[in-house]
């Protein structure tokens, strides 16, 4: 695979969840699948981690939440998109994710959540399935 | 999938081994004890160095049930408690929410969603009052959980509490987790940078000892986080002994000698991913503690001999697949613990995969503790594991190992040192790496997650959330607070905590000052931050 076509992976931690090993072994096991991986470190704010995204052109983001903050900090990350309009990253989210808050998750734009015990083959499958052009 | 695997983990290649590593022969005998001497490794129970547990056999099995909870605000806790008292529980551990473990109010733009979500949500004074409303405290047990970052304001709010109801401090088994290094380590709670946190936390020590606070622990040695974010034993064991020698360096270094030390010193573990080396590994950790404390500190004292084990059964175990099967997965890791000597345990909830426990998963949680101490027998006499080929073998290899990466660890310049030059985290991040990669290839079967699933399964709801309206409703009691207070006094003793650390003194006095007016737990730690920092941790 090219420079070029690596698929660009942002992955970030929002609020104050300190939960990371997670989002830390996830971050290994795709580079290690290939893709291009950076993670922000823990405690970042909706702002910089979409700006973060912006300028590094990433095709992903992928978020980890496991404090149950996930609807506001989801929320916030993809109305910054939308003011940028940003429409061609695609965004997922781990963590403990409790299963009534999904139709309210894909409604505001979440392509795609990985509970616990998700594979590492499906979460690459689904990536590479639909990132857009 | 993996139908046609055998049950036993990671054989390909016949290879067996402990989930830390240690390989396993099929059969153990005295070949295998051959130089071993039973006063030298096990004594009696009581007995130096305590691997038969820290009591006197008399006592046989006997631990602390203890109960973790806590949400909302105080006064939504404060109903909790009561009913988590009627049901049995000995020993409270009350969570605290993210803002308040990480020195924010409630009203601080960094708290927004979290506030009241994974514990209970503490600004000042006020919010401890609502949580102990018409719940007696003398003689009772409890721990303030996430006092971590903010020990001596925890304390100071534990002290302000007693003072308000007439109680003596001195009559309370405070138990202060009050570790912040393993925050740098893992979970990742922390509020000021690592060496600042240490002397913060030290403070609390200092004090307790000072006031001759016999029955209070003011800090836990937790292995607990390390091993939630993916450490083996062996690293938990070692890494928490290294971070306790360094709380312990520090406190001598002001003139309080280890032996000397009047309170209580805890260790705060967990455990659940392999039965016989659970077991064997508490059996060892007591022996090195036991031995660090007589070698280093010259210590002769018995109480400080003795490793005191509070446990809680690994969360990260737990399953939101077919979620009932974590009562099986609790009882094996409770078990586990008592068969290892624990002191205290607390069995984690069911549910815990899928948010907040509800009643009845707690309810499970402690009747699987008291189903086992009062039915099963097991507790009927003092580790009756204790000489087993098998487990004896187990101890000695999990103590040499753990031992050699403590020293490791000392080499390289102590806890502080392994935190700045990240060994602690790439370790644990090296093993947690790859048991993920175990799990993804099958060679490790977690039931229900990659052997024997079932489609399209109905998921057990887990307790109401806890709501924006909740959080505004704790934002707008503060602002109140905040209004109705006697301000000029808070400012002028919050510029006495700053100057008190200007001058490098214990925190604890001008902290319960600020406490008692009321003083916010976010303004306390702003002015500390300003003279400290708030620690950032970078990515990878």
């Amino acid at each position: 695979m090219t420079e070029k076509e690596r698929i660009r992976i942002l992955m970030g931690k929002s609020g104050l969840d300190g939960h990371d090993r997670g989002v830390k072994v996830l971050t290994l096991a795709l580079r290690n699948e290939g893709f291009e991986v950076i993670y922000t470190g823990l405690r970042q704010s909706p702002e910089p981690i979409v700006r973060s995204a912006i300028e590094e052109d990433v095709d992903v983001i992928g978020i980890s939440c496991l404090t149950g903050n996930h609807n506001y900090l989801c929320s916030q990350m993809l109305k910054l998109l939308r003011e940028k309009v940003v429409s061609d990253i695609l965004f997922i989210v781990g963590g403990i994710i409790s299963e009534d808050d999904i139709p309210y998750l894909k409604k505001i734009g979440v392509d795609a959540i990985f509970g616990p015990g998700s594979h590492v083959a499906d979460i690459v499958k689904f990536i590479r399935e639909n990132v857009r052009d | 999938m993996g139908e046609s695997k055998s049950f036993n983990n990671c054989q390909e290649g016949k290879e067996f081994k402990t989930r830390s590593g240690i390989p396993i022969k099929e059969i153990y005998t005295p070949s295998d004890l051959k130089k071993w001497d039973y006063m030298e490794k096990l004594s009696s129970p009581g007995e130096y160095p305590f691997t038969r547990g820290i009591n006197p056999a008399s006592e046989r099995i006997d631990w602390r049930i203890s109960q973790y909870f806590g949400f909302g605000s105080g006064k939504s806790t404060n109903e909790f408690l009561k009913y988590v008292l009627s049901q049995g529980a000995q020993h409270l551990v009350i969570a605290f929410d993210l803002p308040t473990q990480c020195g924010y109010d409630s009203d601080h733009p960094m708290s927004h969603g979290e506030v009241g979500k994974i514990g209970v949500a503490i600004d000042s004074l006020q919010d401890v009052e609502n949580i102990f409303k018409g719940i007696s405290i003398e003689g009772r047990s409890m721990s303030p959980g996430g006092s971590n970052g903010i020990g001596p304001i925890v304390l100071a709010w534990m002290l302000a509490l007693c003072e308000k109801l007439g109680v003596s401090p001195g009559k309370v088994r405070f138990s202060f987790q009050n570790d912040p290094l393993k925050e740098f380590i893992s979970r990742g709670a922390y509020v000021f940078p690592p060496k600042q946190a240490l002397k913060f936390a030290v403070d609390v020590v200092e004090y307790c000892h000072r006031k001759g606070f016999e029955l209070t622990s003011p800090i836990m040695f937790c292995g607990y986080h390390m091993r939630e974010g993916g450490a083996s034993i062996t690293q938990a064991m070692a890494f928490t002994l290294a971070n306790a020698v360094a709380y312990l360096d520090e406190l001598q270094n002001r003139g309080i000698k280890v032996d000397e030390f009047t309170g209580g010193l805890e260790i705060f573990l967990t455990g659940g991913e392999d039965f016989f080396e659970e077991i064997a590994a508490r059996r060892a950790f007591r022996r090195m503690w036991a031995k660090v404390m007589k070698e280093r500190y010259n210590c002769r004292n018995p109480k400080r001999l003795k490793a005191f084990l509070q446990e809680y059964t690994m969360g990260s175990r737990m399953t939101a697949q077919q979620p009932l099967n974590n009562i099986v997965r609790c009882t094996i890791a409770a078990m586990a613990a008592v068969l290892g000597g624990a002191n205290g345990l607390i069995v984690s909830s069911y549910d815990e995969a899928l948010g907040l426990p509800s009643p009845e998963a707690l309810r499970v949680a402690l009747r699987t503790q008291q189903i086992i101490a009062e039915e099963s027998g097991i507790s009927n006499t003092s580790d009756p594991l204790g000489g087993s080929y098998y487990v004896e073998s187990l101890t000695d290899e999990i103590e040499r190992r753990a031992m050699e990466l403590f020293e490791r660890v000392q080499e390289m310049g102590g806890a502080l040192a392994a935190i700045e030059n990240r060994f602690y985290q790439n370790e644990i991040t090296r093993t947690a790496y790859q048991e993920l990669m175990d799990i993804e290839s099958g060679c490790r079967t977690v039931i229900g997650v990659n052997k024997y699933e079932v489609e399209n399964e109905e998921t057990v709801k887990p307790m109401k959330k806890v709501t924006f309206a909740e959080e505004r409703k704790q934002a707008q009691s503060l602002r109140k607070l905040r209004r109705e207070r006697d301000n000029d006094q808070v400012q002028s003793s919050l510029m006495r905590v700053k100057e008190a650390a200007i001058e490098e003194v214990n925190l604890v006095e001008p902290i319960l000052e600020a406490v008692k007016l009321y003083a916010t737990l976010g303004e306390i730690c702003d002015v500390l931050s300003e003279l400290w920092g708030r620690y950032e941790q970078g990515g990878i």
